[in-house]
């Protein structure tokens, strides 16, 4: 499984669904300039954690919250490993 | 050592008060406006004492202005009504018709098209004009605050300044403080940093209609603030800005939603400097007690180590009693709000692991998505009418982002569409069939299908909770 593809593609596929209208994703895209708002990020979040097997943000410790989409990716590339 | 509580009887009675601080100022996004300047001058340029003794509907996009009527009608009129901006208008009508609205107070534009019926319309505006005075009685303002019910309709919940300022404490602060919420002010958990902010004679940030959210920390940061307030929802969406780090608050509280051990670490290591504190309160029971340790759920000393409040736990569920509960109910037949012992029976349900309390959800299933509740009843309504839909069954899910997700279970009228791509597809058709008539955050996020749901003997569906 892709980690980075997995979460580009759940990214596409929410913003569609809730018909928001999804930034250019590139990895220094802020989260919240990506027009997704948190009801997107808990369904993304949710759907991760079935297609993945983990969730970072239940499992977080004190480490920072991402910020842009190359800090979401990095969060779940470093709980999955 | 608690320092005694604030008594006034009225806003702008503890704006006039001597003594140091003096009073601060309310920050909005575009306005500000010194809190002493309200009492020579008025933001209803009709005149707010052609309002006296009239039941107040207070309406406007910005909070800003909202704040200003009600600092400015605390005290003058009989009751005041909080209408929460993300309320449909749909609902004017019963809340103006319950709460005996004869009196509107909007920013002009908010309420355009709706009926107002016979009621007095005054426009609410950032510059003040001088304020006529003719008299100086104070009347006890009845405050209705407006919450979810079952069917979608509002619940009016009545308070009073001394039960929404009860919790409130002199400030024993040496340095100046200034707070800001993420919430909205015509919000329970709003309204009690206002209440904070004017009864302890501090400045307040509030965020204005839509702001975004980093431009709101931009402010609030450049305003330096001490003191902030929000759900963990808000401080999750909060954290995941780049202009986190525009704040350095010395307080950060959370309430509304269960603050979980994941979003009290990260704020702790983001804010290694702020002392972190999650409440519990609801509108209806006020402000129970806050948790000062760090950890999620509270000590179960608490329940009878709080002072002012008594506390129960019935049938694993929280019940409340104090001087800070509301009233009543409002409305169409309102239920009871307190037992005959006086106790507001929260709904919320706990369970006691090591000696701490933890909340796990609520008695009557209502799903908490963001710090907006939804009720199961009202999205099984609508699954229920979809055409290939039998039965449904709505359910919570946890979320780390918005605390719970709404998900549902679903029996076909046809069993044999349970897997594969026609499942999906109808997936999707049912979710969208959703969307157009439930707000988003009440949309299930996921749908399964299932062979059987379960029928109690009275016939009714046999749910999770409780």
């Amino acid at each position: 499984m892709n980690v980075r593809s997995e979460i580009l593609e759940q990214f596409k596929q929410v913003a569609h669904e809730q018909g928001m209208l999804l930034a250019p994703l590139s990895d220094e895209l802020p989260l919240l300039d990506s027009g997704l708002d948190s009801l997107c990020f808990a369904i993304i979040v949710s759907r991760l954690e079935t297609a993945l097997d983990v969730d970072p943000f239940s499992q977080n410790q004190g480490a920072p919250f991402p910020v842009n989409l190359r800090d979401f990716i990095s969060f779940y590339e470093n709980a999955v490993h | 050592m608690r320092t005694p509580c604030i008594s006034f009887s009225c806003l702008r009675d503890a704006i006039d008060a001597g003594g140091t601080p003096p009073p601060g100022c309310l920050i909005g996004a575009e306005h500000l406006t010194p809190l002493r300047d309200l009492l020579q001058g008025s933001a209803i340029a009709s005149g707010v004492e052609n309002l006296r003794g009239r039941s107040v509907l207070i309406a406007s996009a910005d909070p800003f202005l909202a704040a200003l009527a009600l600092i400015e009608l605390d005290g003058l009129a009989r009751r005041m009504i909080l209408y929460p901006p993300d309320l449909a208008l749909d609902h004017l009508p019963y809340v103006m018709r319950h709460a005996e609205a004869d009196a509107v107070v909007s920013d002009g534009s908010f309420l355009s098209g709706a009926n107002l019926s016979s009621a007095k319309h005054s426009v609410c505006a950032p510059a003040l004009v001088p304020r006529v005075h003719t008299s100086q009685d104070r009347l006890a303002t009845e405050w209705i605050l407006l919450t979810s019910g079952t069917t979608g309709r509002p619940k009016l919940v009545l308070h009073t300044l001394a039960s929404l300022a009860g919790a409130i404490s002199a400030g024993e602060s040496p340095t100046e403080v200034i707070w800001s919420t993420f919430y909205d002010i015509r919000r329970y958990g709003g309204l009690q940093i206002l209440l904070r902010a004017v009864l302890t004679r501090s400045s307040l940030v509030l965020a204005g209609p839509q702001e975004p959210v980093a431009t709101f920390l931009e402010r609030a940061g450049e305003a330096g603030i001490t003191h902030i307030s929000g759900t963990p929802s808000h401080w999750r969406r909060a954290l995941m800005s780049p202009e986190a780090d525009r704040l350095a608050p010395r307080y950060i509280r959370l309430s509304g939603e269960i603050a979980d051990q994941a979003i009290l670490n990260s704020l702790r290591s983001f804010y290694p400097d702020a002392e972190i504190s999650h409440a519990f309160a609801t509108t209806e029971a006020g402000v129970a007690f806050d948790v000062r340790d760090g950890q999620s759920g509270f000590p179960a000393s608490t329940l009878t180590s709080t002072p002012g409040v008594d506390m129960q736990v019935v049938d694993t569920t929280l019940r409340v009693r104090s001087s800070r509960t509301a009233q009543r109910y409002l409305g169409e037949d309102p239920p009871g709000l307190k037992d005959v012992e006086g106790y507001v029976d929260t709904g919320d349900v706990l369970e006691l692991r090591d000696g701490r309390y933890h909340f796990q959800g609520r008695r009557d299933g209502v799903i908490n998505v963001g710090g907006l509740k939804v009720h199961p009843e009202e999205v099984e309504a609508v699954l229920n009418r979809h055409p290939q839909v039998r039965l449904s069954l709505v359910k919570t899910k946890k979320s780390p982002i918005t605390g719970a997700l709404v998900v549902a279970e679903v029996l076909l009228k046809d069993p044999s569409i349970a897997a594969g791509e026609q499942a999906r597809a109808l997936q999707q058709t049912i979710k969208q069939f959703c969307r157009e008539s439930l707000a988003p955050h009440k949309v299930p996020t996921a749908i399964s299908f299932v062979p059987a749901l379960a029928i109690s003997e009275t016939g009714k569906l046999v749910r999770g909770h409780g």
